[in-house]
Parts: structure tokens; C-alpha cells; sequence
């Protein structure tokens, strides 16, 4: 047998494993991604083989923190994609400021640069006041990291450059204090935000969403999963509410493909179309 | 059935033109899928497919997630995406930190398509200025494919091939305007 192969019984038996002991499903993530984060595992607990930490994920009690954090590496930075909070800051906000309370969903919020960047464009358009955005990751170490809105200063020239390219109205660093090397985002774009665990695979609909951000997370996905995940965010919108996905995603091979119209198909922003049975 | 089924190509600095060296000659009824990844900026909007499919028989177009590789097709790494190729040789997309700097990453292609084509794939690394790629082709050989790499004198930015050839797992070392030849060759002596 191929070394290839017999790696990925490992991999199957591990993701088994992690199912029954713990209740987390990763079987129907895309496996390709899968492998490479449990080869980082390994190699950060020092170990040769997969094999050798499945009686670890069995029977210690710290393993499953551990565990999940390699296996949803956060990646993320502030305004990223600039053209898409762009497009936000100009087709979206404007028709949601219409309704008397916003809610907005971040799923698979990671450490958090998004949704700070997202508050901050609230803010700038005079929507922050009436609006609860919901941050959820299942990785509670970022979510714990997102909470602290601390960001590495060297990022920032990145982000400044992501947030004018993003049409911002002032300067980044009107949202932070730098400290050492580390800045601390503004506490007052946090008084909005909910931060919280849930997982897209498992969990249900936990409120009625007006624009629900998910980018680059349904890549990691079997299509099945994907299809799954997508009409759990169907249900979550309200009807005319909006769906943002990363920009190489996409609905129109899904089962809600008909429900959607896009607003901008390039940049991956969708509209709950207004149907009838739709509350 | 032919040797192979699959060709990975990697390339950085000077990629553009060495791309358009290797894929430009080949013809159209070219019997596999070629897999790029190519160092772009993460910005640059994907106008690599546009570039290279001008002058290429092949039909050229940017990776997309879920797609299954058919034959006389050219697939390229989206930019600020890694490409990966599944087990059941579907594509796949990731936005995971980056490799050697690189996203998308060679290796990340290299190794995955090492798992999911075994010996019947073919690895191709040409110009560049880091050691991306080298490890991915280590892991192409050890699965018993084939690895070719760009002799370093024809190439615009040494380093890649030459990481290539200083861990000693390099096939062939062919010349630039060689390559397109010599890949033939093999998928013809495959298909004899």
C-alpha cells in the first residue's frame, strides 16, 4: 500500500474518532485541506503519525481545544477584499438602514478582523446604533482572541490601505490605540457585537439575519455540507436579507440557487428574493 | 490507458513567460489536465487565464472549487487561494496561511496531487525566486511520478529550480524550450 494511502486511514479513522468522542463531524469537510492541517498537528505535538494522537484525542481532556483550533485555522485580515466592503458600504447598508433593527450574522468569524471591520463601516454610515451583529466561529480560542480586539501593528499598514480602499471616510487609526506592538481596536465598535460559538455543520438558526457574512469557509466543504450549511442561512435571512460569500464561492449549483438574486455576482452578494411563503 | 493522468506546474518570478514556453506548443487533443500554481499578487484579480489562453490551444481558466479535472485543460490557482486536488480528483480551494510566503503554494499543490495521482502524475517546476515547490516535487517522486525541473540556466530566477535540484529530485533538468518536447514524449511513450 501506498505511504499516500495509508495516511488516509488515518486521517479517516482520526475524523472518526473526533465524531464519536466529541461530537464533531469534520467527515464531510473537503479532505485535501483536512490532511494538511492534521500533518500541522501532528507536527506541532511532535509526533510522526496521526495514529499516535488518536488514543490522546480518546482519553485527555485537553486535546479537544487543541484539536479544533488546528483543524479551523483563522485566517483573516482587516477590510479584506477591500471591493466587497466597498459594495457593501454602497448597495447594502443604504437598504438596510430601511428596517428599524439590523442583525447581522458573521459565521466562521475567526479572530475577529472582519467584524471589527464591518462595525466600523456601521459606524461611519450611522447604522451601528440599531444594529446586533452575531460573530460565531467554532474555534473558541479565536473567538476568546476576537473578543480582545488586539491586532499585531505590523498588519496595520495593510488593513489602512484595505480600510481607504474600502471607502473609508477617515482613518483606520481613529479606531485604535497603538500600544507596543500591538494596537487595541476601539471598545466602543464591541458594544454591538455578540461573540459566540456555534457551528455551521451542527447547529441551528439562532435569529432572524438581515445580512449574514460567510467567506471562504463553504470551501472547505463536500458539496453535500455546503448545500446544507446554505439552507441553514436561508432559513436565517429575513425575506429581502442579504448573503455575502467569499469570492470564489457560489450558490448556483445549491438547492436555494432559485432563491436568490445576485446583487453584485462578481463579488458574491446575493438577496433573499421576496417569495411568498417567505416570512 | 496512458502512464499518466495528470501534470502539476509550479512557477514564481518570470512564471508568465515560462508558462506560455511550455503550454503554447502543446496540441490541442493534449491528453491531461494541467494543474497550475503560479505566485501572483493576492490582488491581481485573476487575469493569468486570460494571458496565457491568447496564445494556447488548450482551454485555460482559473481553478474553481468542486470541478472535476478533464483532459486538455489548464487549471489555474486562483490568486490569494491555494489549490489542492481531492482523492477523487476533484479541485479544491483554500484560503490556510501561507506556504513559503505563497498563497496559492506550490507545495500545497505538489503534495496534495502527489496523494491523489500516486505515479501517474507528472511535475513540472520552472523560474522562480524562492524554494516553494521543492518539497511538493520531493513528495511527487517519493510517490513514484515523474519530476521534470527547469534547467536554472534558462530560467529567469534561479532559485526554485536550483532548490529543486540541491535536494536531488529532479528527473529531468531540461531546457525552457525543451520541456513542451520532452512532456510529449512522455505521454506519447505512455499512450504506445
Amino acid at each position: 500500500m501506498r505511504e499516500a494511502e495509508i495516511h488516509d486511514i488515518e486521517v479517516q479513522v482520526f475524523l472518526e474518532a473526533l465524531r464519536l468522542r466529541h461530537g464533531y463531524d469534520f467527515t464531510h469537510y473537503a479532505r485535501a485541506s483536512i490532511k494538511r492541517r492534521l500533518e500541522g498537528l501532528v507536527k506541532d505535538m511532535g509526533h510522526q503519525n496521526l495514529s499516535e494522537i488518536i488514543p490522546l484525542l480518546l482519553r485527555e481532556h485537553d486535546m479537544l481545544p487543541k484539536v479544533l483550533g488546528s483543524m479551523s485555522v483563522p485566517v483573516t485580515e482587516m477590510f479584506r477584499d477591500p471591493q466587497i466592503f466597498k459594495a457593501l458600504r454602497e448597495k447594502v447598508l443604504p437598504m438596510l438602514s430601511t428596517y428599524p433593527r439590523v442583525n447581522i450574522w458573521q459565521a466562521g468569524c475567526a479572530t475577529g478582523e472582519e467584524v471589527y471591520s464591518l462595525a466600523i463601516l456601521l459606524k461611519e454610515e450611522g447604522l451601528y446604533d440599531k444594529t446586533s451583529i452575531y460573530a460565531t466561529d467554532i474555534n473558541d480560542s479565536a473567538i476568546a482572541r476576537a473578543e480582545e480586539g488586539i491586532v499585531s501593528q505590523k498588519c496595520m499598514e495593510v488593513y489602512s490601505r484595505n480600510y481607504l480602499a474600502a471607502g473609508g471616510k477617515g482613518a483606520l487609526s481613529d479606531y485604535y490605540h497603538a500600544r507596543y506592538n500591538f494596537v487595541k481596536l476601539d471598545e466602543t465598535l464591541k458594544k454591538n457585537i455578540v461573540f459566540a460559538h456555534h457551528n455551521v455543520v451542527a447547529d441551528g438558526v439562532f435569529c432572524e439575519t438581515h445580512l449574514l457574512l460567510c467567506r471562504n469557509l463553504l470551501i472547505y466543504f463536500s458539496k453535500d455540507l455546503q448545500d446544507q450549511v446554505l439552507r441553514l442561512f436561508y432559513d436565517s435571512l429575513v425575506r429581502g436579507g442579504f448573503l455575502c460569500l467569499g469570492s470564489r464561492e457560489s450558490i448556483r449549483f445549491s438547492s436555494i440557487a432559485d432563491e436568490f438574486t445576485p446583487v453584485d455576482e462578481t463579488l458574491r452578494i446575493f438577496r433573499c428574493c421576496p417569495r411568498l411563503e417567505k416570512r | 490507458m496512458g502512464r499518466f493522468d495528470a501534470v502539476v506546474i509550479g512557477c514564481s518570478v518570470g512564471g508568465l513567460k515560462a508558462l506560455q514556453a511550455v503550454l503554447d506548443p502543446l496540441p490541442e487533443d493534449f491528453p491531461l489536465p494541467i494543474l497550475v500554481a503560479a505566485h501572483s499578487a493576492p490582488d491581481s484579480g485573476g487575469i493569468l487565464p486570460g494571458v496565457l489562453g491568447a496564445h494556447c490551444r488548450l482551454a485555460v481558466a482559473e481553478a474553481k472549487e468542486k470541478k472535476e479535472t478533464r483532459p486538455g485543460h489548464v487549471y489555474l490557482a486562483p490568486p490569494n487561494y491555494h489549490l489542492l486536488v481531492e482523492n477523487n480528483r476533484t479541485l479544491s480551494l483554500s484560503v490556510d496561511p501561507r506556504v513559503k510566503y505563497s498563497r496559492p503554494s506550490i507545495d500545497v499543490l505538489f503534495l496534495s496531487a502527489a496523494a491523489a495521482f500516486g505515479t501517474r502524475l507528472i511535475g513540472i517546476l520552472l523560474t522562480g525566486a524562492n524554494s516553494d515547490g521543492a518539497v511538493g516535487l520531493k513528495e511527487i517522486r517519493d510517490e513514484g511520478g515523474v519530476c521534470i525541473v527547469q534547467d536554472p540556466l534558462t530560467a529567469k530566477a534561479k532559485t526554485m529550480p536550483q532548490s529543486a535540484l540541491d535536494i536531488g529530485v529532479a528527473d529531468h533538468v531540461v531546457a525552457l524550450e525543451d520541456i513542451p518536447d520532452v512532456l510529449e514524449s512522455f505521454v506519447e511513450k505512455g499512450n504506445g
